[in-house]
């Protein structure tokens, strides 16, 4: 692991084709390592992620996703998106795959990847129409079960509070999937609002230790309008404005030249 | 005081949470239904969102279920992964608040894609945490408003059954399942049974004595009203 400038990070990890999760669940989202992706106009990829929100909206709307592997794609408390909605209702500016799961089934396909294990097993999916993953007999008791092939990305990137300059990396409130992100794929990528001498504790604090990431690369604020506990808030307008913005192709193009591609990586 | 459909169906959802209830819920009308519960008859209620934190105690309505104030005023916050694992799947949710586009006579519902799924005419969100709330939480709770087009005769795509909804919860009336099939019980005030029947999709299905739910209570409309100006 070596501390990173993101630019770099993102080009050497990231290659066109890649399945990538840039995961977060609704806090420390990473906004400015997904924006570095549209600013080198990473290709073809399979984006992977519970809920993709906005990041996933504006790269799918940029043409960076060939598919999309989730579980719940709306703007948290506001509605639709809009660019996902556009590519899958009218393949626009491509056509999109989907491959879609429960919460819990995709919850479940990471810890196996993480844990090294081919698939995950969990009591799901009985009675919806979600295409069945498959489901194996408990050979205990008998029971039926759903099996969901376990997520091992090529690439994990996560944002986090911050990092210790041997890059051993420390995140709290709500943890999501970020752990388990990282440890389920094949190289990793955090960024974090600071890097700090020490990591003293905080509660409910989840420690990465160095050895299981790639590069860390410093972006202060890297997670806005998503939050980072402790540092700042979710910018709750953003996300209701982002409905306006994205609703228009035209509009949405060119707040994305304004705001990210003519913007320079910190 | 006056009120508005979407308060009564929020205050009458409110209603139906006890003390000690442990309540798994979504964003939007079950947030606001919970966290009403908790400032009015039920301060025990134990609010539980899939973003990992558990007891939360807002203090204003969340916007998404991640948001910081949850975490900061949990018991205890867990991860995604062990939430859906050992505190949903381990049985440990009294009740599974659920909303959808669309819902069907037997409780199931939709909240994937409306037309075909392949090429659809409107792209949903999509499920979520719904299909394992609805077959894991011992009881479902459903809200939502009363039309034609989301009380339909046929989902256009399960996203999750309806065998455990105890309830549906709208702003016309309440729904119990009763014969094999949602049933009108009640109606709101000032509500006919042919208003509700004209919102529904299907030939609905009516109690032999509908009741009547009471109208918000001054302090129901109080605390509904400084939950959402907070």
């Amino acid at each position: 692991m070596a501390i990173t400038p993101l630019q770099e990070a993102v080009a050497s990890l990231i290659q066109d084709g890649d399945v990538v999760a840039f995961e977060g669940f609704t806090h420390l989202i990473p906004h400015a390592a997904a924006h570095e992706a549209m600013r080198q106009e990473k290709r073809d990829l399979t984006l992977v992620r519970m809920t993709p929100d906005v990041i996933y909206d504006q790269m799918i709307g940029m043409g960076c996703a060939r598919k999309l592997i989730f579980s719940w794609g709306g703007n948290p408390g506001v509605g639709s998106l809009h660019r996902l909605r556009d590519a899958v209702e009218n393949a626009w500016p491509r056509p999109l795959e989907l491959e879609e799961h429960s919460h819990a089934g995709m919850a479940a396909a990471y810890a196996a990847g993480a844990a090294n294990l081919p698939f995950a097993v969990l009591r799901g999916y009985r009675g919806t129409d979600l295409p069945p993953p498959a489901s194996v007999t408990c050979p205990f008791t008998g029971e039926e079960l759903a099996a969901v092939r376990a997520h091992r990305p090529d690439v994990g990137i996560i944002h986090a509070q911050r990092a210790d300059r041997g890059g051993n990396v420390q995140l709290w409130g709500i943890v999501g999937v970020q752990k388990e992100t990282v440890l389920a794929s094949a190289r990793s990528l955090v960024t974090v609002e600071e890097i700090v001498d020490e990591l003293d504790p905080r509660p409910g604090a989840i420690v990465l230790p160095s050895w299981v990431i790639d590069a860390v690369a410093v972006a202060p604020g890297g997670a806005r309008p998503s939050y980072a506990h402790g540092y700042y808030d979710r910018d709750n307008d953003f996300y209701v404005a982002w409905d306006t913005i994205s609703r228009d192709r035209d509009t949405f193009t060119e707040w994305m030249q304004q705001h990210v591609l003519g913007a320079t990586t910190a | 005081m006056t009120y508005t459909s979407d308060e009564m169906m929020a205050v009458e959802a409110s209603r139906r949470l006890t003390n000690g209830n442990i309540c798994f819920v979504g964003i939007g009308l079950p947030s606001v239904a919970a966290n009403l519960a908790r400032r009015t008859h039920a301060p025990g209620c134990v609010l539980v969102y899939e973003s990992g934190t558990i007891g939360a105690k807002p203090t204003r309505l969340p916007l998404s279920i991640g948001d910081g104030e949850l975490a900061e005023t949990a018991d205890s916050v867990v991860s995604v992964p062990e939430m859906f694992a050992y505190w949903l799947q381990g049985g440990r949710i009294d009740v599974g608040f659920l909303g959808a586009a669309q819902i069907d006579r037997h409780g199931n519902l939709n909240s994937t894609v409306i037309g075909d799924y392949a090429s659809p005419d409107v792209r949903l969100p999509g499920g979520g945490g719904a299909p394992e709330i609805a077959s894991s939480a011992k009881n479902v709770f459903v809200m939502l408003r009363q039309t034609p087009r989301a009380f339909v005769e046929r989902l256009d795509f399960t996203t999750s059954r309806g065998d455990r909804v105890r309830v549906v919860v709208t702003d016309l009336g309440i729904l119990e399942p009763g014969d094999g099939e949602l049933t009108l019980t009640r109606v709101h005030p000032d509500v006919r049974i042919d208003d509700v029947r004209a919102a529904t999709g299907w030939e609905l299905a009516v109690a032999a004595d509908v009741g009547e739910t009471s109208p918000p209570t001054d302090d129901e409309l109080t605390a509904l009203r400084s939950l959402e100006a907070a």
